[in-house]
């Protein structure tokens, strides 16, 4: 019963929940949206992937495919964004390291999640659903900065 | 032509037909273990990053062929062969047409050869869940089509026996128990059998070119069927669970009514809980998440822990009545331990409800997945409760099975009886050390946790590769002891001589002790009563430890959740 409880309490007052701005998609307009997002905000490119620093309070839009995380994030601590996900092929997994939070990437959904970066750091994006042959190399990066 | 004979041991009337479905499935399914048992290896192996055997394209292809091979071949012909056993045989009755159960076993055969063939030759590297739109070969779909009609085909079966039994009057009273717990995991196998053909059909169309399928509302259905299967090996093993009792301890049923009305929980709330792979995935709202995960789920949890107490509780009963009645836990202490069927037992029982059940409860919250989903803690926890849990459990079947229907020695005796606690501390060990390396974020199902090629490298912390060591070395154990029991099965039943009736009830090496003299099953008034004013102690102390280890975990994954950044 307890448990029962904590749930819907978590959502109300808890920080972390996995509810977010849940749409649908498609591969193409998906990907045409994180281009032009790319295109506002690019501050240079890392590893052949463009870097982004997009302002507070941004919609920001990470594309997964076979196999890379795409674009490269910069973002405030303290400062809260929308992320978007979605892939452009097939299923993959979101997986922040270090922090270990794990949200599920799939084609034609576009998963909008409000985050905010409590800690600055250099954190990696791990792929975790198996997406082929390729899956382990699928590694993706963000900047927090103070 | 019907031929009977009666079990020296049991009583029971054994039919030749029922005997003969029944001995085909288990085999049949020992040899699934086996080929999953030596993928299993290679995985381990592969994992341990010091080790890491197989290349990427082979690690990925044999943990395809593990799962499928473990989780849904093994298990399901298994499973089969307790429907044989819990309905012809414990309902005494005759098996009605053999002809459409051979037709179910050669479709399963053949659907399982068939996937198997695809996923080896490579074409279907898509790992058992084959999420959309990953594509295999059409063949791989069609042959776990084939599997599923089989296994309809003699779950259908067993219902004919049970209305057969009761129309030619083979028991009085209601059904055993067992029969019971056997039959709510026939329903729940015929509603996961639809759930299978609703997406699998689609899907071989899909594969074909025919039609198109919406990733999401796969993973959906996908699940439903998926989840609900485990709850088939829930129900099947806790049925075992109280048949190995009652063999070995003559472990007594506390309340009937209260263990059947547990058995149907199960089937009135369980298909729900596939939402709990959907927890972090963008295609269902929270309203739905949390429904399903708190009232549904924790309705079916709920049943698991009233058998959870009533299984051990009737143990320790039983074994009270046997005059262990000193202090809280002679009744333990004096347990068969030598018996690999009481060992197996109790061991499932342990690691079911220690090691699957906190974890699951816990990572299945909605919230609390946000750090659990698909890391190495999702194989530590279903290895906790489908291996631990299930697979050990048949493994102890297997040990009674053998004298009763095979009518065989069991062969290597004294490996039998260490095989359990091999197995179990393997399952045990790799379990744990699979959930902490996950805690790290060690993702599951992936080659290369060093990272070597990425092109953003990351550097998991040092103690992430003890963790990954340890989970080899368990990995390693678990293998022994599920080779040794590939191994102690395919002797006794090929090359072990058939026991005459005289022979089994005079004992010797390879016969566990409760075929030798099976423990009484009915008891005085008197003992009744003075095992009823004992009450069960020890078992209330088993549980109350239970409960803090249960809150001690429940809340740390609160803590660690809330320090996260925020998001929502
Ligand atoms: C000898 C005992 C066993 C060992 C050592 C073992 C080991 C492993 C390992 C190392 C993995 C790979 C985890 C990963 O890389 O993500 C794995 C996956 C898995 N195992 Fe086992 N296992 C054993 C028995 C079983 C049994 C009996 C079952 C089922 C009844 C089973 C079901 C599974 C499933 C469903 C997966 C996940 C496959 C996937 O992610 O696609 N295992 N096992
Ligand atoms: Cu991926």
């Amino acid at each position: 019963m307890i448990m029962f409880a904590i749930m819907p309490l978590w959502h109300w007052k808890g920080g972390q929940n996995p509810s977010g701005i849940r749409g649908r998609t498609t591969p193409q307009e998906f990907r045409q949206r994180t281009e032009r997002f790319i295109q506002e905000y690019q501050v240079g490119t890392e590893k052949g992937i463009p870097v982004v620093q997009p302002p507070p309070g941004a919609d920001l839009y990470l594309e997964a495919s076979m196999w890379s995380w795409r674009p490269v994030l910069k973002l405030k601590k303290g400062a809260s964004y929308t992320l978007h996900l979605s892939s452009f092929d097939i299923n993959h997994g979101f997986s922040l390291y270090p922090m270990n939070l794990n949200f599920q990437v799939v084609p034609g959904y576009d998963y909008g999640l409000k985050v905010m970066p409590n800690r600055s750091g250099d954190l990696r994006i791990i792929c975790n659903e198996f997406c082929g042959v390729g899956h382990h190399i699928m590694t993706g990066k963000i900047l927090v900065e103070e | 032509m019907i031929s009977f004979r009666t079990c020296p041991v049991t009583g029971l009337k054994i039919e030749s037909q029922a005997a003969s479905l029944l001995r085909w499935h288990a085999v049949t399914a020992v040899v699934h273990f086996l080929i999953g048992v030596c993928a299993a290896l290679l995985l381990a192996l592969t994992r341990w990053q010091a080790v890491h055997l197989l290349p990427a394209d082979w690690y990925y292809r044999i943990l395809t062929a593990h799962g499928l091979n473990m989780l849904i071949f093994f298990i399901i012909f298994f499973e089969m062969a307790v429907l044989y056993f819990a309905g012809p045989i414990l309902l005494n009755c005759r098996q009605p047409a053999p002809k459409l159960g051979w037709l179910g076993y050669w479709l399963m055969l053949i659907g399982a050869c068939t996937t198997n063939y695809f996923v080896f030759a490579g074409k279907a590297d898509v790992l058992f869940t084959s999420y959309v739109p990953l594509k295999a070969h059409p063949a791989y779909y069609l042959g776990i089509i084939l599997f599923a009609v089989g296994a309809l085909i003699s779950t259908l079966l067993f219902f004919a026996t049970l209305v057969v039994a009761r129309r030619e009057k083979t028991y009085t009273g209601s059904i055993p128990l067992v029969s019971f717990g056997a039959l709510t995991a026939a329903i729940i196998a015929v509603i996961t059998l639809v759930h299978g053909a609703l997406i699998y059909v689609p899907t071989f169309f899909w594969s074909l070119g025919w039609m198109q399928l919406d990733p999401e509302v796969y993973r959906m259905v996908f699940w439903a069927l998926g989840h609900s299967s485990q709850q088939i090996n829930v129900a099947a093993h806790v049925s075992c669970w109280y048949l190995l009792a009652a063999l070995t301890v003559g472990g007594v049923v506390l309340n009937e009514r209260v263990s059947r009305t547990a058995f149907f929980l199960y089937v009135l709330f369980i298909s729900m809980a596939s939402a709990h792979h959907l927890l972090v995935d963008p295609g269902v709202g929270p309203a739905w998440k949390v429904w399903n995960t708190s009232y549904a789920m924790y309705l079916a949890v709920l049943a698991s822990m009233v058998h959870g107490f009533t299984v051990p509780a009737g143990i320790e009963t039983g074994q009270r009545l046997r005059g262990f009645t000193q202090g809280r836990f002679q009744w333990l202490t004096r347990a068969p331990w030598g018996d690999p069927g009481f060992s197996a037992l109790w061991l499932s029982l342990v690691i079911f409800g220690f090691g699957g059940g906190i974890t699951g409860v816990v990572i299945g919250t909605e919230q609390i997945n946000i750090i659990a989903h698909n890391t190495m803690r999702l194989p530590g926890h279903f290895h906790m409760t489908v291996v631990g849990g299930t697979a050990l459990c048949f493994m102890g079947v297997t040990y009674y099975l053998l004298p009763l229907i095979f009518r065989k020695r069991v062969a290597f005796y004294k490996l039998a009886q260490i095989q359990p606690y091999l197995f179990g501390a393997g399952i045990t060990l790799m379990g744990i050390a699979m959930t902490y390396a996950g805690t790290f974020g060690v993702p599951r199902r992936h080659w290369d946790v060093s990272f070597t090629h990425a092109p953003f490298p990351v550097q998991f912390p040092p103690v992430v590769d003890l963790f990954l060591a340890a989970m080899g070395v368990g990995g390693i154990l678990a293998f022994l002891g599920g080779i040794s029991y590939c191994l102690i099965a395919v002797a006794s039943v090929f090359f072990g001589k058939t026991l005459s009736d005289e022979e089994i009830r005079s004992g010797g090496p390879g016969l566990p002790p409760g075929v030798v003299r099976l423990p009484r099953q009915t008891h005085s008034q008197e003992q009744a009563d003075e095992a009823h004013r004992q009450g069960n102690p020890g078992t209330v102390v088993l549980v109350v430890i239970f409960f803090v280890c249960f809150v001690l975990y429940y809340f740390t994954n609160w803590k660690v959740l809330s320090m996260l950044w925020k998001v929502g």
